[in-house]
């Protein structure tokens, strides 16, 4: 170490090159990927001696607040990680820059990367990119089927609806066992949204994303079906555990049939669970009917504060998170699925059997445009609420949501 | 280089002016002090609400009172204004008539006095995120010991945190559970100040339990319930901590049922970062809270005897 040090003096005093530049990487403190983050850089070192990488990590409540309060201050990251729903107001506000086309060609990303990927691309640029992705899948109970008599995971909805009511136990509100983990400010709402409302022939959004389009009959249909699966069919109830993660809590206690959750959920369920699980895609309306999901995932995005060397840095930094090496890697040490269409294509991991259902689902995965994630989230659970618990009408619910939505969309865009 | 004229009598403090100029020198560092830390920030928050300020914005333009039109037709501010009204209005007359009715019961409790008072205390100093947790449990619509309770009494089950109208109530009775405690102890001490000859003198006179509670009691605990309905009603106003931890993915309760002005204002400024509009907000409950504070003081301690 000393010789290198002594190396790189003499070195830099003849050349003046070899100073070496230190980057800031941010991202939300998940214990599976700070230690994997880790173990990159100090990969990514070894290969770029001329650079260091400080990785700093905040509480996911916090995580937002503090990216968005230390950007402007010029402190904060050079490279930091963020969901992609909050892109548009942090492309808006100037705290990213874009990705500079020749490191990273458009076509090039557009071509090679899972197809909900291009949200992130504005005013035909990319200003952030993922190393994985995440859909949604039914997670369901094999030995509460198998107690229920049921075989086969469900294929269609009506599959769905008929094995959870198998496996229920129970009346409201007193279930001791639920056929479904109905949740909706969980990822229930998206399910409505980007999932069954298209499947009843609907679009949630006009292409620009700028005018909501989900008021309609698929919308109404959509939310029928979603509400009627705790008001008609008695499959289960919101919040059936206290607590934040209630209705995973409650799978992984074993005391629910099937869940709808995200492959983020993999590690924590198969380090928790103590029974048979297994996943199987979302349902479709009928064999061979129409199939969606929803797609998201958290970019890693340049900031204003990168200039110069730091800046080049940062670039070598976000090719070598963005590339294929690394997002096998990711996989096998945090369980989220690649970004890469090639890797998400092999053959091992489509048929894997826990992987393999949210792979499949990526061709047909849909992104929702956020630019207010929070206000836009609550628009629909209120709505969703206002049927499930005050018994309000599904139509008038769907109505309140799209113009409040509409409102949110506007506010943004109009201003 | 200046001389004394020549002649002109040596000016001099005399010693109580010095005292005095000794006295306001030292009063003048926590002066300093309450200037920078309280009011600097308290007038701040009146100048930023007249602007557009958010952080995810370069800019953060001037403009007038559009924050405060904006809160006057805000649907949500008023459901919050209301949910917070209601928590008053149930929480400090219960915490207060059962504060009094247990401080009576326990001024009477012969054995395991001791006891009694610190296990009605233990609420007040447990963490709120703990006692959240067990309120969830026991009013839990599943497996909540209330709704067995409900049950075995051959009543229907209720979903209490999870119904928009029951919401609010189960809250409200948290917050006076926590309170108690403290309730208590002050009207502990409120009775024990009041004299015993006066009590005897009216027994004497042959007034009976009742007349005694209305006639000496009450008038006499007077201070210790003004001074519980100004402190109990500034915090039933400020309410936040308890609405938080009660319901941690829909802050402020199924469709904004528990949603209080302190919510508000804090999902206004850190999950929206609508500094200046969450400033109006703030600026909103401080005036609300003054009015009440001054209209209580003004007539609750006029009848004031001692």
């Amino acid at each position: 170490m000393k010789k290198l040090l002594a190396l790189s003096a003499v070195l830099g005093m003849t050349s003046a090159v070899a100073a070496p530049v230190t980057i800031t990487y941010w991202q939300y403190d998940y214990a599976s990927k700070v230690t994997e983050m880790n173990a990159l850089i100090k990969k990514f070192e070894a290969a770029n001696p001329d650079i260091m990488v400080k990785q700093e990590n905040f509480p996911y409540d916090a995580y937002n607040q503090k990216v968005a309060t230390s950007v402007p201050a010029g402190q904060g990251p050079d490279v930091v990680n963020m969901y992609y729903g909050w892109l548009p107001q942090y492309i808006d506000s100037g705290y990213l820059q874009p990705l500079p086309a020749k490191d990273f060609p458009t076509s090039q990303i557009d071509a090679t990367f899972a197809p909900m990927v291009r949200i992130s691309k504005s005013n035909g640029k990319y200003y952030a990119l993922p190393t994985a992705v995440r859909t949604l899948a039914v997670f369901y109970n094999k030995d509460l089927f198998r107690a229920a008599g049921i075989t086969q995971p469900p294929h269609t909805w009506d599959q769905f609806i008929a094995d959870a009511q198998k496996i229920v136990k129970g009346t409201a509100p007193r279930y001791t066992t639920l056929g479904f983990g109905i949740q909706p400010d969980a990822q229930d709402y998206h399910v409505v949204r980007e999932v069954l409302l298209r499947q009843f022939g609907g679009q949630p959004y006009t292409k620009d994303g700028k005018t909501v389009t989900y008021a309609s009959d698929a919308g109404v249909k959509a939310m029928t079906f979603y509400t009627d699966m705790m008001t008609k069919q008695k499959l289960g109830i919101p919040n059936f555990f206290p607590g934040n993660n209630s209705y995973r809590d409650a799978f992984i206690a074993g005391k629910v049939g099937m869940i709808i959750d995200g492959s983020f959920a993999v590690g924590t369920i198969s380090t928790a669970a103590k029974f048979n699980w297994g996943v199987t895609p979302l349902p479709v309306l009928k064999q061979g009917g129409m199939r969606a999901n929803f797609g998201s995932f958290w970019v890693n995005g340049i900031t204003k504060n990168a200039t110069g060397d730091k800046l080049s840095a940062s670039i070598k930094f976000l090719k070598f998170l963005t590339s294929e090496d690394t997002q096998r890697d990711w996989l096998k040490n945090v369980g989220e699925i690649p970004a890469s269409r090639k890797l998400s294509g092999d053959a091992a991991l489509r048929s894997d059997p826990v992987f393999g259902p949210f792979v499949y689902s990526l061709p047909f995965a849909y992104s929702t445009v956020f630019v207010d994630e929070a206000g836009q989230r609550k628009a629909w659970v209120d709505a969703i609420n206002t049927v499930l618990l005050q018994g309000g009408d599904p139509a008038a619910a769907i109505k309140q949501a799209a113009s409040n939505e509409q409102k949110i969309l506007d506010g943004f865009y109009k201003k | 280089m200046t001389t004394r004229a020549p002649g002109l009598p040596r000016r001099s403090l005399s010693i109580r002016q010095r005292q005095t100029l000794t006295a306001y020198t030292f009063l003048a560092v926590p002066l300093l002090f309450f200037l920078i830390v309280r009011f600097a920030p308290t007038i701040s928050a009146f100048r930023l609400s007249l602007f557009k300020y958010s952080i995810l914005k370069d800019t953060s333009p001037f403009i007038g009172l559009d924050n405060y039109t904006r809160l006057a037709q805000d649907e949500n501010f008023h459901k919050a204004l209301l949910n917070t009204a209601l928590y008053t209005v149930i929480g400090v007359p219960a915490q207060i008539v059962l504060g009094l009715a247990v401080a009576l019961l326990l001024g009477r409790a012969r054995l395991f006095q001791g006891l009694l008072r610190a296990l009605y205390f233990l609420p007040y100093i447990t963490p709120v995120v703990a006692a959240a947790w067990v309120w969830q449990w026991l009013f839990s619509p599943q497996f909540g010991p209330v709704n067995t309770l409900l049950i075995w009494l051959h009543l229907p089950p209720q979903n209490f945190l999870t119904s928009p109208s029951q919401a609010l109530p189960t809250t409200a009775a948290l917050v006076v559970w926590q309170n108690l405690g403290f309730q208590i102890v002050l009207f502990l001490a409120g009775l024990a100040a009041i004299p015993r000859s006066l009590y005897e003198a009216a027994e004497l006179d042959g007034a009976g339990g009742w007349r005694l509670f209305t006639g000496i009691t009450l008038p006499l605990l007077n201070p210790t319930i003004v001074f519980s309905i100004v402190t109990g009603t500034i915090a039933y106003l400020q309410l936040f901590t308890q609405i938080v931890n009660l319901n941690f993915t829909d802050q402020g309760g199924p469709l904004g049922s528990t949603l209080s002005v302190a919510v508000y204002i804090y999902q206004m400024a850190f999950g929206r970062y609508e500094m200046g509009y969450a400033a109006a907000l703030t600026v909103v409950l401080f005036v609300i809270i003054l009015i009440i504070t001054l209209f209580q003081l003004r007539f609750l301690t006029r009848r004031i005897e001692y």
